[in-house]
């Protein structure tokens, strides 16, 4: 039955459903895992990084990138449409500053992106994009944001989320894990993220992406040395941790 | 009145067509349209300063016209806007109770001189998209951006007979906020300005006067002194001075005061 109305965008299901838009969030779900979390003076952006082979160069095909110098997106998706929305976001937000003389809200760059999609469920001959954005970025009072858009043009601001693969598991372990102790510092909430992350990802630092904008200051993708480090002393805690229940057990 | 063209002097510009509204003050040269189809003029005459000046351009970039003194400063407390209400068809004063001050929205004024039509309409259109920026963004507009949405909606009639000098000032997160735009597409930000052709003695005036820390009735007694000096000295400008104090919760009307009693007031005090 889905089939006789899913063939055009601007035909709804005789139960509401909008197929393509629907299908479009299903693309979505494919992809690789990424989360983005609020922190009180940082936000943080994690990506699954898919392997690369072997003689691939490994920074050309980036998801993760700056809007402008307080705003960065990642966006995730499953087909080609992705220089598009980047650009196009990147050309607001400088005509923003041009006509409002003020650098865009991460509220703002976020509304027109969404605007932007939900355009595309609305008008013939076009397909919605198949793409799902996390938005972060510091507002110019200095309030950290994350902001979620999803294909059918919503959005939705978060303290912490996740999307793609295994998104399910990562919200689960966020809603658990983020509380005000575990965003306290810097160093903390990208501790934070990056276990996050390891609940889904095999084989550990290697595969991961980070991305952090730390308030007045850019976007700053970690190097693989970093990520590494900070991997290895969550793995010690990790280590700490077990030590410690096992004593009170055996005491 | 018959028609009769004056051109290229300092005095009155006659320039009658049909069914043209009453301005306090005329716009630039028309240099492009020649005198046949001149839009922008109408019952609407002021001394102009330079008509065809082209060469001038590179020394004068803001072009003071409009029968007219409007002012606006900035101080401690806030701005302050004067402005006089003549009106005038020539040596023929049409009203002396026009109020040149624009209320955009509660923290923002605009200010009047060129063609009356021009700037109402132009600024009540700003105050539209003031509104629709603060729904859509669910804060207020600041002035940079309202003085910039209005430079941008009127340069695209550039040459095309607008006449419009006008002063937005307002508060906003960044404090005071004053802006010239015309129709000539400047927009300057500054902490004084004076506009029309009164504006020079109002200068004067407030040069001598003006300092950082003043207290709120000293400077509204300086916008006043320095609106009924110009009107005192040129024909174009006079009726009432009208004042406004703009501060952190918006503008006030401070006061509106006929300047034949100001007159008498500062004879007595002299």
């Amino acid at each position: 039955m889905a089939t006789r109305y899913d063939r055009a965008i601007t035909v709804f299901s005789p139960d509401g459903h909008l197929f393509q838009v629907e299908y479009a969030q299903e693309a979505v779900k494919k992809g690789s895992t990424a989360v983005g979390i609020r922190g009180k003076d940082i936000v943080v952006l994690g990506v699954e990084k898919k392997s690369v082979a072997k003689l691939q160069e490994e920074r050309t095909v980036r998801k993760i990138c700056a809007l402008d110098e307080h705003v960065c997106m990642y966006i995730f998706f499953n087909l080609f449409m992705f220089v598009q929305p980047f650009d196009i976001s990147r050309v607001e937000c400088q005509s923003h500053r041009l006509t409002v003389e003020d650098p865009v809200t991460v509220e703002y760059i976020t509304r027109y992106i969404a605007t932007l999609k939900q355009r595309y469920t609305q008008s013939n001959g076009r397909r919605p994009f198949g793409i799902s954005a996390l938005i972060v970025g510091f507002d110019d009072d200095g309030t950290p944001r994350l902001y979620q858009t999803d294909p059918s043009g919503t959005y939705h601001a978060w303290k912490a989320n996740a999307i793609g693969r295994s998104a399910k598991t990562v919200r689960e372990f966020l809603e658990k894990n983020y509380t005000d102790e575990a965003i306290a510092g810097d160093n903390e909430t990208i501790k934070l993220a990056i276990k996050a992350l390891l609940e889904v990802v095999q084989s550990g630092g290697k595969n991961i992406e980070l991305a952090v904008i730390r308030r007045n200051q850019p976007l700053k993708i970690l190097e693989a040395k970093e990520i590494e480090t900070l991997v290895a002393e969550i793995e010690k805690e990790k280590e700490e941790e077990a030590e410690k229940k096992k004593q009170k057990k055996s005491t | 009145m018959a028609l009769a063209s004056v051109l290229n002097s300092d005095c009155a510009n006659f320039s009658f067509d049909n069914c043209q509204p009453l301005g306090f003050g005329c716009g630039p040269g028309q240099s492009g349209l020649g005198f046949d189809a001149t839009p922008g003029d109408g019952l609407s005459f002021s001394v102009k300063n330079h008509q065809s000046s082209e060469d001038d351009d590179v020394e004068r970039k803001i072009e003071f016209l409009h029968g007219t003194t409007t002012l606006a400063f900035k101080f401690q407390h806030g701005v302050i806007v004067a402005v006089d209400s003549r009106a005038t068809a020539g040596s023929y004063i049409a009203s002396q109770t026009v109020k040149k001050v624009i209320e955009i929205n509660p923290y923002l004024l605009g200010t009047m001189a060129g063609g009356a039509a021009d700037c109402s309409f132009w600024e009540r259109l700003l105050a539209r998209q003031c509104r629709i920026y603060e729904l859509r963004n669910k804060e207020r507009i600041s002035v940079a951006a309202a003085s910039k949405l209005l430079a941008n909606m009127v340069y695209q009639y550039k040459g095309m007979g607008l006449s419009m000098g006008t002063m937005v000032c307002g508060w906003d997160k960044r404090g005071p906020g004053l802006y010239y735009v015309d129709s000539e597409g400047n927009r300057v930000c500054g902490d004084l300005f004076a506009v029309g052709s009164g504006s020079m003695y109002a200068y004067g005036v407030i040069d001598s006067g003006l300092r950082q820390d003043l207290t709120v009735e000293e400077a509204c007694e300086l916008g006043r002194r320095a609106i009924y000096q110009a009107t005192y000295r040129d024909a174009y400008s006079g009726g009432q001075v009208n004042l406004y104090h703009v501060h952190s919760d918006g503008w006030t009307r401070v006061s509106q005061e006929d300047v034949l009693m100001l007159h008498q007031q500062y004879k007595g005090q002299a």
